[in-house]
């Protein structure tokens, strides 16, 4: 890639770095914490796609 | 007996108000989803250049963050969300032509457009079956999100393999998870903007298939 496309891009997600940074702050400093059942209830889906990737990447590779 | 119950009917206006965001949403999802696919072929057949793609990538973003506020409660909102939905759509033309390329590239595309679909339908029937509320999820996302632009950052001149195969696989928890937090802030009544919402699940399910195409296409062994 083009030495200048690098640098535009970098600037861009910098500039989605610096407008995602106060929502990420407040957030944490404010959003509502989960329990580890409520922990549990999300790891299992996420756990799932992760096995489901693993399953598609398996089937591509054969 | 017919006596005046604001609480039951508070609660039945705010039921019936979340299930018309959450239509209106997939409607309007799955009407951007098909433009989106049409442009993306459109994308492919007129064989646009790389850099072209990544115009029409910041000119959505621009979209997203300069006109999309100004409209997003006004009709005008949906011709955003669907010249953003174009423009990403459109996009995509010039990796889906390199893709195609591979020896195994129909087969490659197709199980990511196939996966995506699967992921997405799966995480959204989970949270809007079992109900939960997924919003303490927001800090956990959002930090992720900041570390995966940084090491996007850093491995755009670093160019490193394996970092990238890292931050598409970080990339793919991050919109599973989101996925799950939008649909969930949808139910409870956190998101009441059907143009916003369709635009958050768009993104999420468009970064999805990009970061799973990405990892298929390194890990088929087709170099």
């Amino acid at each position: 890639m083009d030495f200048w496309l690098k640098v535009v891009l970098a600037v861009v997600l910098g500039m989605m770095l610096w407008r995602l940074w106060p929502a990420a702050r407040h957030q944490l400093d404010h959003g509502p914490k989960g329990t580890s059942k409520d922990w549990q209830a999300a790891i299992l889906p996420i756990g799932a796609v992760v096995l489901f990737i693993v399953f598609l990447v398996m089937m591509v590779r054969n | 007996m017919s006596e005046f119950n604001p609480t039951v009917a508070r609660g039945r206006d705010s039921v019936l108000s979340t299930n018309k965001v959450i239509r209106n949403t997939y409607i309007l999802l799955s009407m951007t989803l098909v433009f989106s696919a049409v442009m993306a072929a459109i994308g492919m057949s007129m064989n646009l250049s790389s850099g072209s793609s990544m115009m029409m990538s910041l000119g959505a973003l621009g979209l997203i963050w300069l006109v999309l506020p100004r409209f997003e409660n006004s009709t005008g909102g949906i011709v955003v969300v669907f010249a953003i939905s174009g423009l990403l759509g459109m996009g995509l033309g010039p990796m889906l032509n390199y893709y195609m390329a591979m020896a195994n590239g129909p087969q490659l595309v197709g199980t990511a457009l196939g996966g995506t679909g699967v992921i997405f339908l799966g995480l959204s029937g989970y949270a809007l079956t079992t109900r939960k509320d997924f919003s303490f999820m927001g800090g956990f996302l959002f930090v992720g999100l900041l570390v995966v632009f940084g090491a996007m950052i850093a491995n755009l001149f670093f160019a490193i393999p394996a970092l990238a195969l890292a931050v598409s696989a970080g990339i793919i928890l991050l919109m599973s998870g989101l996925i799950l937090y939008d649909t969930s802030r949808m139910i409870h009544g956190g998101e009441t903007n059907y143009i916003r919402a369709t635009v958050g699940l768009y993104l999420s399910i468009y970064n999805l298939f990009i970061s799973l195409l990405h990892i298929l296409g390194a890990l088929s062994g087709d170099d």
